[in-house]
């Protein structure tokens, strides 16, 4: 996955500079990190979701533009603005995108849908549902908290959102550490009956999946929202479930469920908004981008795909052997199985 | 074949192995776990490549690079995984990929598919889904397929391990007919009965490779498995099962009464003691394994109560059986078992973290630890405790499923067909874990078609038949004879209601 990142970085020429503008950092990897907040916690989520249900969620632009409309209204009837107001609004998008995984969740365990069926009714309805959250409008959020959550808060140089993914992700190491929900969501997708039969309950796991993913919505329709200042129902995040399902797979994971690494998905989403950035630094015409990325897109998924590596690795194999002959059969039978005779 | 080479990472699979058959010969391939039989199959069929040797067909050097090859050049393979289709029927699993037709005739097909079931005796109808046959017709339907397209060379791959005699007898006039036509078959299999009945010659391999070739007729039993084994042979009378004190005073371990199950199970009572080894025999059908996942409530309890050392308790899912220290070993290890993409050390811990619980992973360290004391206790072949258990031998597979269930220190295992598919030196050694676990207190549920097995290591034999306990064996009346008379019996001897 890392030689993805090093094709893209051959691209352009000093490409690492960085520089402080207005007391914050900038240059084109800040930029990078700053745009790929919101997908970056979404691939997070996606990689769960696919992980165990074996299928993907492609509301989940839907519904951070829902928990976000949630956010802004709580915010706009406030009659003063403060941090408090803030974090309030904030974990009361996240109870909706609880609710809204709940929802999702629900269909697939219980009902044994097909994530993508599933899903398929938050993404026709739920713009919709935001814009008469928003009171059929576009609601303008101008207050200073918010300015600072989407940009940046003075006397600190890394941009908010940079932050707030990175407090993102440290907190799903946690998770990881202290639960064994990798464990249990990687057997619930290659095997859920002998899951079951095990004593884990698939329902249950799956569930939660779509909990989490909710909860990353909603994360990410905070991040958005603020970054944006106002909340337009139509376009916020549009069409950003294929980015991420993208993420999941440029990451290394089977969008068929199993085993999955959540870092792959994150360095897959950083190289998604690398590629995008980098065809418009490249001066592509508007109209031509989306050729240009589609034909990126190709080329790294081939070059990742298992065809090509074990393709890779034989020639590798048979480099090694022609330098030195001699250490190959060594090699092979350095691993003693024991026999029969040495117990 | 001469001096075939196969080598995986750090596992050199076949090393200089020879292989020679003759057309219109049965041809036995015998080894013990990972000698290689399955990989000298998949070399000759195409599914790997091998590394170094020569492999001729008809005196002209062959080259396969995909299956489809060797099945064109007439080499038909069935393997002990079945390779079919479970949501498409039985006549279409059957033809399957072998028109180059687009247009298919459906009712062609299906008269065909009829035609064909009918002359092998297969019990099935060519529009059913095949998933809703048996494992042992869906069997007979992959050899269906394999001898219906003429091939020059069958390769049976376990094809018995889940036939009952019947079927098995049905199978070997079907071997007898193909080698009168000139076909050359080889049949991998670990029935050393079967060996004996139908094969001509046999090729032993141990530990990749080549111990012998032997006509089946001037080699014996004894010499056979010594060739397998290798060096000091493990006497399988020399086991004695465990007695346990059984008594009405003493407190079951686990009670059921009136337990049934959405499978089909009809209210049933059960109870095992301390110690106690208790096996269920019967035919194919019969209910058995049935009867064992609901005391495990693998399927849907819908009625009767248990009990644990005399307490009721409350068993209506795995999850609950196995905090009440009951485990259980499935049938069928590829779909129940194991979870293939997972290390051999994370199958193992599996069980034993669902217990210890969602918040308290083991680290890393401790996972390690017990795997590794596994892998040495029930001796597990494998590179490294980090390797996929879909990389090994379906044997060593087996033992890591019975080392996860023994992590858990159960009161009382049910072991559903545990010898299924595995070689002789295994089954010896899996025969004396269940007698030394009873010894030590644990209680037994040992289910298996080869009723030597169970006569060996059961001090108690209960005899189903057609989804219902007919008769229960103990002490003296544990005699092949007498099961085989209540099993023959019980059918015969039953009201119709």
């Amino acid at each position: 996955m890392i030689l993805l990142i090093i094709i893209n970085l051959i691209k352009g020429a000093d490409y690492f500079s960085i520089s402080l503008v207005n007391g914050a950092l900038y240059g084109n990897i800040p930029n990078i990190l700053f745009g790929a907040s919101e997908l970056v916690i979404l691939s997070i989520g996606m990689t769960l979701v696919t992980a165990a249900s074996r299928g993907q969620d492609i509301s989940i632009g839907e519904s951070a533009t829902i928990t976000s409309a949630v956010f802004v209204m709580f915010v706009l009837q406030a009659s003063e603005v403060t941090l408090f107001t803030i974090v309030i609004a904030s974990l009361l998008s996240c109870v909706v995108g609880l609710a809204l995984g709940a929802f999702n969740g629900t269909l697939v365990s219980v009902f044994k849908v097909q994530p993508m069926v599933a899903s398929l009714i938050l993404f026709t309805g739920g713009r919709s549902i935001a814009f008469m959250i928003d009171g059929k409008l576009s609601p303008i959020l101008a207050n200073d908290i918010s300015n600072q959550i989407g940009t940046v808060i003075p006397g600190v140089p890394i941009q908010t959102p940079i932050i707030l993914t990175v407090v993102f992700i440290v907190l799903v190491a946690v998770l990881f550490k202290t639960t064994t929900l990798k464990l249990y969501v990687e057997a619930v997708g290659i095997n859920p009956n002998a899951a079951r039969l095990n004593g884990i309950n698939p329902k249950k796991i799956i569930f939660l999946t779509f909990l989490i993913m909710g909860v990353c919505s909603a994360v990410a329709g905070f991040i958005a929202v603020n970054k944006a200042g106002r909340h337009d129902s139509v376009n916020l995040l549009k069409l950003i479930m294929m980015d991420a399902i993208l993420a999941v797979a440029i990451g290394g994971n089977s969008l068929g469920g199993g085993k999955f690494s959540i870092t792959g998905s994150i360095i897959g989403a950083y190289t998604i908004e690398m590629l995008n950035r980098t065809l418009l630094r490249l001066e592509i015409e508007p109209a031509m981008i989306k050729v240009f990325k589609a034909i990126f897109i190709i080329i790294l998924m081939v070059v990742a795909s298992p065809v090509v590596r074990v393709f890779a690795k034989k020639t590798l194999d048979r480099v090694r052997n022609w330098r030195s002959p001699s250490s190959q059969s060594a090699k092979l039978t350095t691993t003693n199985i024991p026999t029969r005779k040495e117990q | 074949m001469k001096d075939i080479c196969k080598s995986f990472p750090g596992v050199k699979a076949l090393d200089g192995v020879g292989f020679k058959l003759r057309k219109g010969e049965i041809h036995a391939l015998m080894g013990e776990n990972g000698a290689g039989k399955s990989t000298l199959i998949k070399v000759i069929t195409g599914v790997y490549e091998k590394d170094a040797g020569l492999i001729t067909l008809q005196g002209e050097p062959i080259h396969f690079k995909a299956p489809e090859e060797a099945q064109n050049k007439g080499i038909g393979t069935v393997y002990q995984e079945i390779m079919l289709c479970p949501n498409l029927t039985v006549a279409e699993n059957m033809f399957i990929g072998r028109s180059h037709n687009p247009v298919v005739n459906w009712k062609q097909m299906n008269e065909k598919a009829a035609k064909l079931l009918d002359s092998l005796g297969i019990p099935a109808s060519p529009t059913q889904e095949l998933s809703s046959c048996s494992l042992a017709v869906q069997q007979m339907i992959a050899i269906a397929r394999a001898v219906d397209m003429d091939c020059k060379i069958l390769i049976l791959d376990e094809p018995t391990s889940s036939l009952d005699e019947d079927e098995v007898h049905k199978l070997f006039v079907l071997m007898r007919e193909l080698k009168e036509r000139g076909v050359g078959i080889i049949f991998i299999t670990h029935f050393l009965e079967q060996v004996y009945e139908i094969s001509d010659m046999i090729t032993v391999l141990r530990n990749g490779k080549l111990v012998g070739e032997y006509e089946t007729a001037s080699l014996s039993q004894f010499e056979l498995i010594s060739k397998m084994l290798g060096n000091e042979l493990e006497d399988i009378s020399k086991l004695k099962k465990y007695e346990p004190i059984v008594s009405d005073s003493i407190t079951p371990v686990f009670e059921a009464r009136g337990l049934s199950s959405a499978a089909g199970v009809r209210p049933f009572n059960f109870t095992i003691q301390k110690g106690e080894v208790n096996g269920f025999a019967g035919l194919l059908g019969s209910g058995r394994s049935e009867s064992a996942r609901a005391i495990f409530a693998a399927d849907k309890v819908t009625g009767g109560e248990v009990s644990m050392k005399g307490k009721r308790v409350k068993i209506k899912t795995p999850l609950h059986a196995i905090k009440q220290g009951i485990g259980y070993l499935p049938e069928d290890r590829k779909d129940d078992g194991i979870i293939a993409d997972l290390s051999v050390r994370d199958n193992i811990i599996l069980t034993l973290q669902v217990l210890k619980g969602f918040f308290k992973p083991f680290s890393l360290k401790q996972a390690q630890v017990f795997a590794e004391e596994y892998i040495k206790k029930l001796n597990i072949k494998t590179p490294t405790p980090n390797t996929p258990i879909k990389s090994l031998s379906g044997g060593n597979q087996q033992k890591v499923i019975l080392a996860r269930w023994l992590l858990t220190h159960p009161e009382y295992l049910i072991l559903d067909e545990p010898t299924r598919g595995i070689d002789v030196g295994t089954k010896v050694e899996i025969q004396k874990l269940v007698i030394n676990l009873a010894a030590s207190g644990m209680s037994l549920t040992f289910i298996s078609s080869e009723i030597d097995e169970m006569l060996r290591t059961c001090s108690r034999l209960i005899v189903m038949k057609d989804r219902e306990i007919v008769a229960e064996l103990k002490g003296t009346e544990l005699t092949e004879n007498d099961v085989m008379n209540v099993i023959a019996q019980g059918g015969k001897t039953r009201c119709v209601n």
